[in-house]
């Protein structure tokens, strides 16, 4: 029997631009990724916080000096903001894995739903931990 | 010319090769993170800034710390999964490999400190 050729396959993502236009569904699907695996950032510092509140005042004052610093804080408004696209974007998962929702128009909405409403509810979130 | 149906010839050709089981956990870790997740961003956001011995006093009561437990632990093996099947597909063979066992082992990593940390406060 004759060996199976190999073919060479190309890797995800080569479609997108070259092949595919950009379009809000693939775009906020992408965005899903992106915020989701870059909240580990945040993970590392908020343990570190934790690390550092068990170690004693000095370990936690050098700890909460870098996380609320201007880049820390700016760190932290970001992975919220990540935080809440990615709730959204999860619970539009959710509602395609329960077989609704998938015609374009529809997915179209729920992809400005996670882009405006993540926006929403960073604000509400920041209002409400500030009070 | 084998017959079987379209269905079964396409199992296992995903970049993952298989994946429904871990899917479902996708799904069901991602229900109970979006019931604790508000609760615990506004406890945690309260606590960040508001001092050591205010910190402190917030992590030691029983809800506070084991609502994070909850988060830490549920929240990292989603996000190692979660990982996973971005690294299923952008990368293949051996750096796929190392690349999965790098993101487990950061997740545990994060998890057994947290919990560490979590533990000596409240004692």
């Amino acid at each position: 029997m004759a060996e199976a050729k190999r073919i060479e396959r190309p890797l995800s993502p080569f479609m997108i631009g070259q092949y595919y236009r950009p379009q809000l569904t693939s775009m906020s699907s992408i965005l899903t990724r992106i915020t989701g695996n870059a909240l580990m950032v945040a993970t590392l510092l908020i343990v570190w916080w934790l690390l550092a509140l068990a170690a004693g005042p000095e370990a936690f004052e050098t700890a909460e000096w870098w996380i609320t610093s201007w880049v820390g804080n700016l760190v932290m408004f970001v992975s919220l903001w990540g935080l809440c696209y990615h709730y959204l974007a999860g619970l539009r998962h959710l509602i395609w894995d329960a077989g609704k929702g998938l015609d374009l128009e529809t997915a179209e909405k729920l992809g400005w739903v996670c882009i405006y409403g993540s926006g929403v509810l960073t604000v509400l979130a920041v209002i409400i931990i500030w009070l | 010319m084998r017959y079987i149906t379209d269905r079964q010839r396409a199992v296992g050709k995903g970049s993952a090769h298989h994946g429904a089981e871990h899917h479902w956990f996708m799904i069901v870790s991602s229900v109970a993170l979006a019931f604790m997740l508000p609760t615990w961003v506004i406890i945690f956001g309260k606590a960040l800034g508001s001092g050591y011995d205010a910190a402190l006093e917030t992590m030691a009561r029983p809800f506070p710390a084991i609502l994070t437990a909850l988060v830490l632990v549920v929240g990292m093996i989603h996000f190692h999964k979660g990982a996973r099947t971005m690294l299923e597909d952008y990368t293949q063979g051996t750096t796929r490999k190392l690349l999965i066992m790098a993101f487990v082992g950061f997740s545990y990593v994060m998890i057994a400190c947290g919990l560490f940390a979590l533990v000596k406060i409240a004692l």
